[in-house]
C-alpha cells in the first residue's frame, strides 16, 4: 500500500515559533530572522509529518484490514487489493461457517467469557470498594502492610502468578471448575489501589469525623456517604477489570481443559489450529479459513472495542492515576 | 479530550485529624474479602511456588537442586536470552518513540489533530492478547498481508521465511508496540501537559527552538514517568507467553515450544509433569517481577504513601 496518508495533515502542523495565542511581537531574541520557512523549519515539519504518518499507518492499517477481511473469500484475500471490500453475502457465509464450527462452539465460548468476566467483576467490586475505602479512611493494625502488598502485586505483571496459581489450584483439585478462573480474576489489586486513591483524595475526612460524632456507624458512613460519591471510580475499576479479564488467555489456558469451558480467547487458539493455512493437517472440511478467523477475532474483541469507543475519557484519567497493567 | 496528569500521591494527613484509630475494628471487616483474595491468589501461590522449588515430588527438601536442574536445561539459557533480546528492542522502541511522539503531539500539532492521533494510536490496545497476535500473523504472512510488497522487498517471500528464529524478537516487539505504545503515548502526553506554560515560555524567550526545548526541558521534566514506563514494560516483557505460544501453533512447530521462560515452565508442568521444575522457573520470574515492583515502590516517589 503506497497511499500518501500524510498529505492531509500537513496543514495541521503548526509552524514552530511564537504561538498565535501570545500576541507579543517576537523581539526578544537576537536571532537572524530569515524568511518564515527556513530550510531547517521545513525539515523539522517534514520529520513531524513523516513520523505521525508512518505511525498512523502502522497502528490503523491492521485494524482496517481486519474489518474488511470477512467480506472476502480466502481466495480474494490473497489476490484482490488488500483494502478492497468484498460483498455482504460473503460476510454472511463467513458468519455461517464460523458459528457452525463444532455446533456453535463460538457462542458457547462467548457465553463463557461473559460469565467469567462479569462474575469476577462483581466479586472485584464487592471486595475492592470496601477495601479501598478502609485503606483510605480508617486506621487499623496491618493497614500499611496491606497497602504495600497491594502495590507490589499491582506492579508485578499478572502473568507472573499464573503458573503458581495453577500449581496451587491443582493441589486443591480445583482445576476445570468455573471458580478456578473467576476467583483469581476477582483478585484485582489495581482496582483496590484506584479506589484507595479516589477516596483518599476526594472524601473530606472532616465530613467523616463529623458524621462519626453524630453517631453514624462505619457501615453507614460507607454506604450513605462514600458509595454515592464513588460512581466515577466504580466505572474505572469495572472497565479495567472487564477488559483485562476478557482478554486474558494464560490462566484459562492452563486451568480449563475442556473446550466447552473455554473463554473466547482460548477458543480463538483452537480456531487457529483449525485453519488450513496455518495447519494443513486439521483444516480439511472445517470451513475455517482466513475470513472466518478474522470474523472470529472481530467478534471476540467487539465488547472491548465498544467499551473503548465509549469510555475514552474515563480511560485516560484512569491510566494517569496509576497507569495500566499489561 | 483534555488530560491532566495527577501526580500519584496521597495527601498527607492533616494535623487537625485526631490521632485515635478511626474505625479500627470496622476496617478489618471492610478489607476482609479482599485480604482473603490477596492471600489466596497473591501471597499463597508465591509461597507455594517457593516451597515446590525447594522440594522434590516426594515433598522432601532438596535445597537448590531444582534450580540447578532447570538452569542446566539446554533450553533455559536460550529462553532467557531470547526474551532479553526482545526486551532490548521493545524498550528502546518504546522509550524513543513514545517520548518523541508525545513531544510532537504536545507542541507541534493542533490540539484537535493531536487528540485524534492519540485516540487512533491507542485503538489497537483493544485487541490486546490473542487477537493482536492473530492479526499480526496475517500482517506478516506474505500471501495475505496488505504490505506484502514490503515483506517481499525485505526478501521475505514466504511465511516460513518471516518466522525465521532470528526474526522472532522483532515480531514480538511489533506486536507489543502495536497494542501497548499508544496507551503510553497518552500517559506521556499527560505528563508533558503538566509542565507549566511559563517554563516553556521562558525557554522560548531564551531562544530555544522546539527540539531543544524538548531535549533540555520537557524530557528531563518527565524523566520519572519514563522510568516508570520502562520498569513496568520490562516486568511485563519478561513474562512473555501468549505471543510465542500462538506463533508456535501457527508455525507448525518451526518455532520452539519453549521459546520464552514462561513457556519453558509450561512445558515442564504440562508435558513433563514436573511441577517442582516448573515452580523453580516460576521463582526466577517471580524474583524478577518482585525486584521491579520493589524498585518502584521503595526507590521512586511515584507511590508516596501517607505517613502513619
Amino acid at each position: 500500500m503506497t497511499q500518501n496518508t500524510s498529505a492531509p495533515h500537513v496543514s495541521a502542523v503548526r509552524a514552530p515559533g511564537p504561538p498565535a495565542a501570545s500576541g507579543r511581537p517576537d523581539t526578544s531574541t537576537p536571532r537572524t530572522s530569515g524568511p518564515r520557512t527556513t530550510p531547517s523549519r521545513a525539515v523539522s515539519a517534514a520529520i513531524v509529518v513523516l513520523l505521525l504518518g508512518v505511525l498512523l499507518v502502522f497502528f490503523v492499517l491492521p485494524v482496517i484490514w481486519l474489518l474488511l477481511a470477512p467480506s472476502k473469500t480466502a481466495n480474494q484475500i490473497v489476490h484482490d487489493n488488500p483494502l478492497s471490500f468484498g460483498s455482504f453475502q460473503q460476510i454472511g457465509a463467513a458468519w455461517r461457517h464460523l458459528f457452525a464450527f463444532q455446533d456453535g462452539a463460538v457462542l458457547v465460548w462467548l457465553r463463557n467469557s461473559a460469565i467469567y468476566s462479569v462474575g469476577s467483576l462483581v466479586l472485584t467490586l464487592l471486595t475492592s470498594l470496601p477495601a479501598g475505602y478502609a485503606l483510605a479512611l480508617t486506621r487499623f493494625r496491618g493497614r500499611k502492610t496491606l497497602l504495600i502488598c497491594t502495590l507490589v502485586t499491582m506492579i508485578m505483571p499478572s502473568a507472573t502468578l499464573v503458573l503458581p496459581i495453577f500449581l496451587e489450584l491443582n493441589r486443591f483439585h480445583l482445576i476445570g471448575t468455573v471458580w478456578s478462573v473467576i476467583l483469581p480474576f476477582a483478585f484485582y489489586p489495581f482496582g483496590v489501589y484506584l479506589v484507595y486513591i479516589y477516596f483518599a483524595t476526594s472524601l473530606p475526612r472532616d465530613l467523616l469525623s463529623a458524621a462519626r460524632i453524630d453517631g453514624c456507624s462505619e457501615w453507614q458512613l460507607f454506604t450513605k456517604i462514600a458509595l454515592p460519591l464513588a460512581k466515577p471510580v466504580v466505572g474505572l475499576v469495572a472497565f479495567f477489570s472487564f477488559v483485562g479479564n476478557w482478554n486474558n488467555f494464560f490462566l484459562p489456558y492452563l486451568v480449563l481443559p475442556n473446550s466447552d469451558q473455554f473463554p473466547i480467547q482460548v477458543g480463538l487458539n483452537q480456531l487457529l489450529t483449525s485453519t488450513p493455512s496455518f495447519n494443513p493437517v486439521a483444516g480439511a472440511g472445517l470451513n475455517i479459513t482466513i475470513p472466518e478467523l478474522s470474523l472470529a477475532i472481530i467478534v471476540a474483541i467487539l465488547p472491548v472495542l465498544v467499551l473503548f469507543l465509549f469510555s475514552q475519557r474515563t480511560l485516560v484519567s484512569g491510566m494517569l492515576a496509576g497507569s495500566t497493567k499489561e | 479530550m483534555t488530560l491532566a496528569t495527577q501526580r500519584i500521591a496521597v495527601p498527607r494527613r492533616r494535623a487537625a485529624t485526631p490521632r485515635r484509630r478511626a474505625g479500627g475494628a470496622a476496617g478489618y471487616l471492610f478489607v476482609a474479602g479482599y485480604t482473603v483474595l490477596l492471600l489466596a491468589f497473591g501471597v499463597f501461590p508465591t509461597c507455594y511456588a517457593f516451597y515446590l522449588a525447594y522440594t522434590n515430588e516426594a515433598g522432601s527438601f532438596t535445597g537448590l537442586n531444582q534450580f540447578t536442574k532447570v538452569a542446566a536445561d539446554p533450553r533455559f539459557g536460550p529462553a532467557f536470552s531470547h526474551v532479553l533480546l526482545y526486551l532490548v528492542l521493545w524498550l528502546v522502541a518504546l522509550v524513543v518513540l513514545t517520548v518523541l511522539v508525545a513531544v510532537v503531539l504536545r507542541s507541534r500539532v493542533r490540539a484537535s489533530v493531536s487528540a485524534l492521533f492519540r485516540f487512533l494510536y491507542y485503538l489497537p490496545g483493544a485487541l490486546a492478547g490473542v487477537a493482536s497476535v492473530l492479526v499480526w500473523l496475517f500482517m506478516l504472512d506474505p500471501d495475505v498481508s496488505p504490505v506484502s510488497w514490503l515483506l517481499k522487498a525485505m526478501g521475505l517471500d514466504t511465511f516460513a521465511a518471516v518466522l525465521a528464529p532470528g526474526d522472532l524478537p522483532v515480531i514480538f516487539m511489533l506486536i507489543a508496540f502495536w497494542t501497548g505504545a499508544g496507551g503510553w503515548m497518552v500517559v506521556m502526553y499527560g505528563a508533558l501537559n503538566n509542565i507549566p506554560d511559563e517554563v516553556l515560555e521562558a525557554a522560548r524567550m531564551d531562544g530555544a527552538g522546539p527540539w531543544r526545548t524538548a531535549w533540555h526541558i520537557q524530557i528531563p521534566m518527565i524523566r520519572q514517568w519514563i522510568a516508570y514506563m520502562t520498569i513496568l514494560a520490562f516486568a511485563g516483557g519478561t513474562q512473555l507467553f501468549v505471543e510465542p505460544q500462538l506463533l508456535q501453533t501457527a508455525s507448525l512447530g518451526r518455532v520452539s515450544p519453549a521459546w520464552s521462560p514462561n513457556q519453558l515452565a509450561y512445558v515442564y508442568a504440562f508435558q513433563q509433569g514436573d511441577f517442582n521444575g516448573a515452580a523453580a522457573i516460576s521463582v526466577f520470574l517471580l524474583a524478577l517481577g518482585l525486584l521491579c515492583a520493589g524498585l518502584l515502590v521503595w526507590r521512586s516517589n511515584m507511590f508516596t504513601l501517607d505517613e502513619k
